[in-house]
Order: C-alpha cells, then structure tokens, then sequence
C-alpha cells in the first residue's frame, strides 16, 4: 500500500489567527497531527487552548475576523485549505460533519427535527423527498430515538437535552461521512445521559466504520474513548500518542501536572496538585514554551525557545525541553559508564 | 446538650413546592419532596444527582432563600423553621382521629442573626459578583449588613486578611470582578462567604464552571479552609470524582428525594441503591485501562419531568428491579448499619 491511503486526515504545521482590535490572536500556533480511517483522536486541552478552533479549522467554519494562516489540511492527500467554497460545502456534511456542544442552540428552533434531517439528505444526494424522509428515519431509529415518525414532526424544545444530542448525531451522520468531530458532545448533559451518547457513538462507529475526533476537556471521556491523544495548551500541541503513552507515559509537563490535579478513582484520599497559576492569555504569548509560565520544572532554554517535537517512543510525541535533558544526562550516564 | 454537639444541622421532612401554572390550574412541582439528613460540625456532605433533582434547591432551601414548604430545620441547636407535622417512626405523617395530620408548634425565625453562621457560594463566579462594586465592598459587604466592625480601619483589616486567607493579592482590592480570572473570581465569592466566619456554607457547584487545572487549586482551598476554620460544607456538584474526593460523606438525589446517603468511601465501593450503581458507573474514569475494562450500565431512557412524578418510588421507570410496591409507596430511607442509609425496597 502506499503512502497515499494510510491516512484519511493529515493536518501539517496548522495556523489560525483571529484578528481582533486588540491585534492579532494566534489560536492555532503550528499544530500537525494524522487520522487514521475508523480511529478516534482526541484533542483535549482546557478553555482558549485552540482545540475547538482546530476542528472549526479542518471543516473552515472559522468567525469572520479567524484565517487559516498557514499549513496544510489534506484529506485523502488533497489539501482542503485550497479548496473553494463550493468544494468545501460537499465537504462538510458529506465527508466530514461536526456536532456541537449545545444541542440546542446548534439546531435551529423554528423547524422540525425532520426538515433539518432532510435538509442534508437532499443537499448532498440525489434523493427525492420521500426517500429523504425515509433516510431520516432509519437514522433515528439507528440513534436510538424512540417512536421515530413522531418525533421527526416535533420541534427541538419539544425534546429533552439527550433526545436533541441524539438528533444531532443523526443530521450528523446521514449522509455517511468519513470523519466525525465531535465538539465537547456531552458536556452540557448529566452523567448518566453522557454515558448514554458515548455508548452510541462507540456503536455507530463501529457500525459505520467513521473516523471520530473527539474535541473535549474531560479527561475522562478521552480515557474511555480515544484510540489517539492531542494535548493542547495555548494553541500549541503539549504531546501527542496512544492513550497509555499520554496516561501512564507523559512526557510534558502539563500533561503530568493535569493529570495530578484531578481526583483519581483508586486512591481519593491523596491530595490533589493543582496547576499554578492563571491560563495563559493568547495576546502574550511568551517566546519559549507556552506552559514555561507555570511550569515548575522550567529551565532557562524554556523560557526563551519554543520547544521542538521530539519523539519519545514510537507512538508517542512530546514538545518539552525536559525530555531533552532526560536524553541528555542518560546519555552522559552512558558515557561515564 | 449532645444532641448539639452531634449535629451542626438537622433536616427532617423538608418539603419545597413550586408552583406551576398549566392552564387554568396551578399544580405544584416538587423540587424537593421529603427529605431529611444532617451534617455534622465541620464535616463535608456532599450532595450529587442529575440536573433537576433539587440538589440547588435544598442548599437554598437550608439558606432560607426560599420559604420551605414543609419540614424542619434544626441548626446549632435552635429551630429555624418547623411547619409543625408529626411523623411516626416509620416515616409516614401521623394522624388524628378527624383524618387531619396532628399539628404540632409551628416555627419560623427572622434569618437575619442565623445568617451570620450559614453562608453560600454561588456556582458561577461571573454572575454572583457585583460588577459595579470593587473586591474590597464586595467582601466588605456581608461585614456591613451585620455589623461586625467599628470603624473603616478595622473593616479594611479584616477585608485584607480575608483576600490573603484565600489566595488573593491584597494590592487587588480596590479591582472589579472583571479584572480577575474564574478561579480567582470564585475566590472573591468564597472569602464574601468567611467573612462572618460561618459555621456552614453551601457550596452550590463551586468548581463546575472551572477549568481542569483550576479546579484543583479551589478544591484545594476548600479543605485548607476547613482544617484551619472547622466550617462544614455542604458541597453540591455533579462531578462525582470531585464529591468523592472532598465529602466525607455523600448523599445522592433522585428527582426530589433522597435516595442513599453513606460515607464517601462507603458509597462509591459499596453502592447498594439501583440508581447510585449506574450512577457511578456512568462516570468516566480518567484512566484507559480501567475504562476499557468497566461495563457501563445505562440507564435506559431520560429522567421524568418533575410535573408527571411517578408515584411511589420516582426511580422505577427507569429501574431494572421494579415492582409492583415501588409504584405503590415510596421506600423511606433506612439505616442499613454503619450510617449507611438507603432508600429501596429490593436491594
């Protein structure tokens, strides 16, 4: 096989910047990252990381004042970010399609949950209304919607917060796409109901075979989800590899010190380590290491060059100048031996 | 006298009805519906369920920010409020010969002293602050209503030693809430919330409009606090791994009702109530080999609305273990031994 199959999204060296009053905010700062067809990534990071921007990026429904500034997007070896409007509308939806966090506020409340469902089945195929139609209740029945025909005449406020996820989902995923991204799916819904909608997504995939990226900042719904792992901090990717190589391996300082600070199931006694002081605001990015400001480990390299990626494993990533020292004084070790 | 000293707060029966207008009826929503516990001096209770449940409105309810419905709040001691029900041992409303329950001496104190011992942190530290009014007037505020100084400099001594107790910048105090971060924001609400050195503070989601990092340095504070000033929390929240780690005991809300209370590591080892179980389950575990190996149990179905209540137990429609007597009464919560408490009729 060559090169070319291997990956269905491969994201090069990616830039986005916003440009406000205040100057220009760089939220995506040279991020790189591959999918593999029926593989879940996912991107974690806290709020203003740039892990939301990053998938408005891949499917470039960025805000007016954002701009891909740089980099590549290729899909299926085709860079996207060339693409015309026209090219990118077949694009999204029918290749790649987004869910949001409010279900809500994402659909929109004066039509039917059926005429948004249909909407997308005859924008991007050559289906007739009934079939349409028809299409659109095979997949409620799919997302586990019950009494389907009802519901497809209903208005989103008629449903609950669960219900309107799972139609998302549906408008989502009728017209088969290769990738999904789904952005924070389940963080406004209770536990119980988001143990409800990762079920269903882990069911679809493996029933429609769709690559998933997974945009959140729950650290535990990545555990349980996600073959692969982005950490992001101040619009820059921390480390990247296998969920065991982030969890139990990590390599940068941030993703240890995140992983300190949240409550771990076998041993609830033990004192948490927060993270010292305050996010880091993307108009003052300092020249070295984004996290160098409230890193405990930082050194003087740090503070003033940004860290490169080193590889650390074979699946496994990390931009820190630490690992750098690690190799450093093992191979001083060795010399001395 | 021990009865004193073993509760700092007792609720018996608490009972708080909205209501609602349908048409030309108005029918009551139970958001609290029956409810008793109590929380010992300087103890974390934590109380978690699904948005909806009235965990909220049983802290404001505590608060006497609304008028309960029903019940009895014991605090310190004294009785705050007491609609004058009696109930027998087994939990049910006693009643005389008339048919009509048996009344005893109704009670409802002017809050106005007792708010000097329970106070509250709001969940979102964008709203809860004054965005007029600078660090130093918004803690300075809850000093002025009870009169706790004697002249400015006094007050400003007390507002600085409040702003370093909980991590502030005292060069901050002359800022607005804007100009601070959440987590320092949240900060703001807590050091308004010692500033009559309370007994008992609700802390209604405290930490849920944080991020990761952030969390960890307030839930961090919270138990510094109570090891250095003895005040007990009742700590609302709907991150179970959060509740675990700071309660030192949980109870958990279904629809209204209480449906098992028991210590937090009790709880989360040995879950006994059906909804508890797929409760905890339903948590992501932030850690991939114990999430691959973990069976979720999901709950089928969403949770009722709280105007179409089922009757007797709200749970069974969505329990596996119903019967016919969970639709007939609702179980009363039971000590199963070691203040393990649970409300079901078959586990």
């Amino acid at each position: 096989m060559d090169e070319k199959s291997k990956y269905i999204l491969e994201v090069k060296d990616l830039h986005t910047s916003f440009f406000t009053d205040n100057g220009e905010v760089q939220a995506v700062n040279g991020i790189s990252f591959t999918l593999e067809p029926g593989k879940t990534l996912g991107i974690v990071g806290e709020s203003g990381s740039g892990k939301s921007v990053t998938a408005y990026s891949i499917m470039q429904i960025l805000a007016e004042t954002g701009k891909i500034t740089g980099g590549e997007v290729r899909f299926h070896d085709e860079d996207i970010t060339k693409w015309n409007s026209r090219q990118m509308q077949k694009f999204r939806g029918e290749r790649c399609s987004i869910i949001f966090q409010d279900p809500m506020t994402s659909l929109n409340p004066v039509f039917t949950v059926g005429s948004q469902l249909t909407e997308a089945v005859l924008l991007h195929t050559d289906k007739d209304k009934k079939q349409a139609w028809a299409r659109a209740v095979e997949m409620l029945t799919l997302v586990g919607v019950n009494e389907p025909e009802s519901r497809m005449r209903q208005y989103p406020h008629e449903l609950s917060g669960g219900m309107r996820q799972r139609v998302m989902i549906a408008m989502a995923l009728v017209c088969e796409p290769d990738i999904l991204i789904a952005d924070e799916p389940t963080t406004a819904l209770d536990v119980t109901i988001q143990a409800q909608i990762l079920e269903l997504m882990q069911e679809l995939q493996q029933k429609l075979g769709m690559a998933i990226i997974m945009v959140t900042h729950d650290l535990g719904v990545i555990a349980s989800m996600c073959d692969e792992i982005l950490v992001m901090y101040g619009g820059r990717v921390c480390e990247r590899g296998t969920a065991d190589d982030i969890f139990y391996r990590p390599a940068h300082e941030y993703t240890k010190g995140l992983l300190r600070s949240i409550p771990k199931a076998d041993n609830m006694n033990e004192k948490l380590v927060p993270i010292g002081g305050t996010p880091i605001n993307l108009l003052q990015m300092p020249d070295g290491c984004a996290f160098c400001p409230r890193c405990d480990a930082a050194m003087k390299i740090c503070l003033s060059e940004k860290p490169e990626e080193l590889r650390v494993s074979e699946t496994h990533l990390a931009s820190c100048w630490m690992n750098i020292k690690d190799l450093y004084e093992a191979q001083e070790e060795g010399s001395h031996e | 006298m021990s009865e004193k000293e073993k509760y700092l707060l007792k609720v018996d029966h608490l009972k708080q009805y909205f209501p609602v207008r349908q048409g030309f009826k108005t029918i009551p929503l139970k958001a609290v519906d029956d409810i008793s516990f109590q929380v010992r001096p300087g103890e974390t209770l934590g109380l978690v369920g699904e948005s909806g449940c009235g965990k909220t409105t049983v802290g404001r309810t505590l608060l006497r920010l609304y008028q309960p419905t029903a019940g009895r709040i014991e605090f310190d001691g004294e009785v705050l409020f007491d609609s004058g029900e009696q109930y027998d041992e087994n939990g049910r409303l006693k009643l005389g010969s008339d048919g009509k329950p048996v009344m005893g001496k109704k009670v409802d104190v002017n809050m106005l002293p007792y708010r000097r011992q329970m106070q509250m942190v709001f969940q979102d530290p964008y709203s809860s602050l004054n965005p007029r009014m600078t660090v130093e007037d918004i803690i300075g505020e809850p000093l002025d209503v009870h009169k706790l100084y004697e002249n400015r400099d006094e007050r400003r001594e007390k507002i600085l030693s409040l702003m370093e107790l909980v991590g502030l910048n005292a060069e901050h105090a002359m800022r607005y809430a804007h100009e601070f971060s959440g987590g320092q924001r949240q900060r703001i609400g807590i050091a308004r919330a010692l500033a009559v050195n309370p007994k008992f503070i609700v802390c209604d989601e405290p930490v849920s409009a944080l991020d990761v990092s952030i969390q960890a340095q307030v839930v961090n504070m919270f138990e510094e606090l109570q090891d250095k000033l003895g005040v007990a929390y009742l700590f609302i929240a709907h991150d179970l791994l959060v509740v675990h780690h700071i309660s030192d005991r949980i109870a958990v809300m279904y629809l209204g009702k209480m449906m098992e209370l028991a210590d937090a590591d009790e709880l989360n080892n040995n879950p006994i109530h059906p909804y508890t179980l797929s409760l905890l389950s339903a948590v992501p575990i932030p850690d991939p080999e114990t999430a691959r190996k973990s069976k979720r149990i999901v709950l089928e179905g969403d949770v009722p609305s709280p105007l179409k209540m089922p009757t007797g137990c709200p749970f069974r429609t969505r329990c596996r273990y119903a019967t016919e007597q969970c639709a007939a009464e609702m179980p009363q919560l039971k000590d199963r031994g070691n203040g393990h408490f649970v409300a079901c009729w078959n586990k």
